[in-house]
């Protein structure tokens, strides 16, 4: 074993805790630093989801993708700051600060891997895990100008990811370039028996920058209301540089995207509602009053612990499940979540890729968004390939008001090798 | 259409723990992200959904687990070799 010794100039508040020397083996990536989203488990490394809750919590096992890391000789040099619970798209929603954009400090770096994605921006590590839920991966990286993917679901085990929203999240790989991307994805892919979720289908991709041929739908939803016209303007001329490169685009539609969004919404507070119940202090974080009745120590417990919008999103959730209500929320919302899959469907049978921005405006400034609903509107262009689990990448492909803007590129489910080629196209053409 | 009351109840349901003062801001957050959810009344018909995922089952072997002190080691409250929880009766 050996020792990476790690002491970065954390300007940002990137990391929420820091390995100064870490240990690393040999292998594909020995000596290579990795820095791990906060609700991954890392043994031996207090994980807190950046929650009060779970301040001083010190996993006794690794995650599938952290002992993987470690296999591959990886130094594991901490772990980044989020929002709680992976619920924001700022990593404002942190209980230990917000991290600041690289590109621009008066700047989110988006949310919720916002740790993460400033430690790749900010040169502190060339490669880092995320999560992505509703697209805490690709925001993120479109905000910082990194490359960041969502792996299709079920490529990469969730064992050891404290869960938020099960049936949506996956983790997935961050870096400066597309290669480092698929690079990680290699160690971290392949089935699991701690995950029954995941399927025998490892990565063993290296990219290949070749798209001819390839037929690329553009969904009009992704250049309409609420886009912000410069950001369209420069993924459109990304696209251009597509078709240079040999693909041919043709415009389609995503009719379910009009209440993508809701479903997307009431599906991940109802899964949280019951996923974050385990949070009680009793297993685990502050002491539970055990001289209280159960109800009164856990609701003491509870209301110190956690933030105010993860408090919102269980009651949300816990509304929406409740009796009276499961029909017009939960039941509807699992619909709609099938016809936005079904329109995937339908659209991978024409083509074989699907590309728009990964968000709808540049990065926000800090305290932009303090209305939550406006904050919920903000994923509109990322929920739905986690609705559909299928793979999606976030490549830089310009700047708009100065600020960079993310090219998303999305696949047929298990095709994370064709999504990471079109991705790695197009970044050896404008580099 | 939700009220403080209803919030307050939900609150009591998640044992999430609120304070009177908290109950405006919630209700009124509340309502303005359930109006929008609303959109999913033109949602039609009902899908049952299909997942093409089997149960995945193995013997009944015992496997290594973790050793009790490294299961305690988190908790806050213990006795003897036990978690203490707050009463339930």
């Amino acid at each position: 074993m050996h020792e990476l010794s790690f002491e970065p100039d954390d300007r940002y508040n990137a990391f929420l805790a820091v390995c100064k020397k870490a240990p690393y083996g040999k292998g594909k990536l020995s000596g290579i630093a990795i820095a791990v989203k906060d609700n991954i488990s890392t043994r031996g490394i207090e994980t807190t989801c950046a929650s009060k809750i779970l301040k001083g919590y010190i996993p006794p096992y690794d995650a599938h993708a952290v002992e993987l890391l470690r296999q591959s000789g990886a130094a594991i040099v901490g772990k980044t700051n989020m929002d709680e619970f992976g619920m924001g798209t700022t990593t404002e929603n942190s209980a230990f600060g917000p991290t600041l954009n690289p590109c621009d400090t008066n700047r989110v770096p988006g949310g919720s891997s916002g740790g993460s994605a400033a430690a790749v921006a900010g040169n502190m590590v060339r490669m880092a895990l995320g999560t992505d839920t509703g697209g805490s991966i690709r925001c993120p990286a479109a905000f910082c100008g990194i490359v960041g993917l969502k792996p299709t679901y079920g490529r990469v085990s969730r064992y050891g990811l404290i869960a938020y929203a099960n049936s949506l999240e996956q983790i997935g790989p961050m870096g400066q370039n597309v290669s480092e991307v698929s690079t990680l994805l290699q160690v971290i892919a392949g089935k699991d028996r701690h995950d029954s979720t995941t399927y025998d289908r490892p990565y063993n991709h290296n990219p290949v920058a070749d798209i001819k041929g390839l037929k690329i739908g553009i969904p009009t939803e992704y250049f309409g209301e609420g886009v912000d016209p410069k950001v369209a303007g420069v993924v459109k001329t990304a696209i251009s540089r597509l078709e240079e490169l040999g693909a041919s685009t043709v415009p389609c539609s995503i009719p379910s995207m009009k209440y993508a969004l809701a479903a997307y919404y009431v599906t991940c507070t109802c899964e949280a509602s019951s996923n974050l119940a385990r949070f009680d202090g009793v297993r685990y974080g502050p002491a539970a009053d055990s001289k209280k009745s159960w109800h009164d120590a856990y609701k003491e417990v509870r209301k110190a612990g956690f933030g105010t919008e993860v408090r919102r999103r269980i009651m949300l959730g816990t509304f929406a499940l409740s009796s009276g209500y499961y029909g017009k929320y939960y039941a509807k919302a699992q619909v709609a979540r099938e016809n936005v899959k079904a329109d995937f469907a339908r659209l991978f049978s024409e083509v074989d890729l699907i590309a728009g921005p990964t968000m709808p405006t540049i990065a926000f400034r800090l305290k932009e968004k303090s209305d939550p609903l406006s904050m919920y509107l903000s994923d509109i262009l990322t929920v739905p390939a986690n609705l559909a689990g299928i793979p999606a990448i976030s490549v830089p492909c310009g700047k708009a008001d100065g600020m960079p803007v993310g090219l998303q590129i999305m696949g047929r489910p298990f095709e994370d090798e064709r999504v990471i080629d079109a991705a790695y196209a197009y970044e050896q053409a404008v580099n | 259409m939700v009220t403080e009351k209803d919030v307050e109840h939900i609150a009591e349901l998640a044992d999430i723990g609120i304070n009177t003062d908290e109950l405006g801001t919630f209700t009124h957050q509340f309502n303005a992200i359930l109006d929008y959810f609303d959109v999913l009344d033109q949602v039609k018909g009902d899908t049952t959904i299909t997942r093409d995922l089997t149960n995945i089952m193995r013997e009944d072997i015992v496997e290594p687990s973790l050793p009790q002190n490294e299961v305690l080691k988190n908790a806050a409250a213990q006795e003897d070799g036990f978690i203490k929880a707050p009463r339930v009766m």
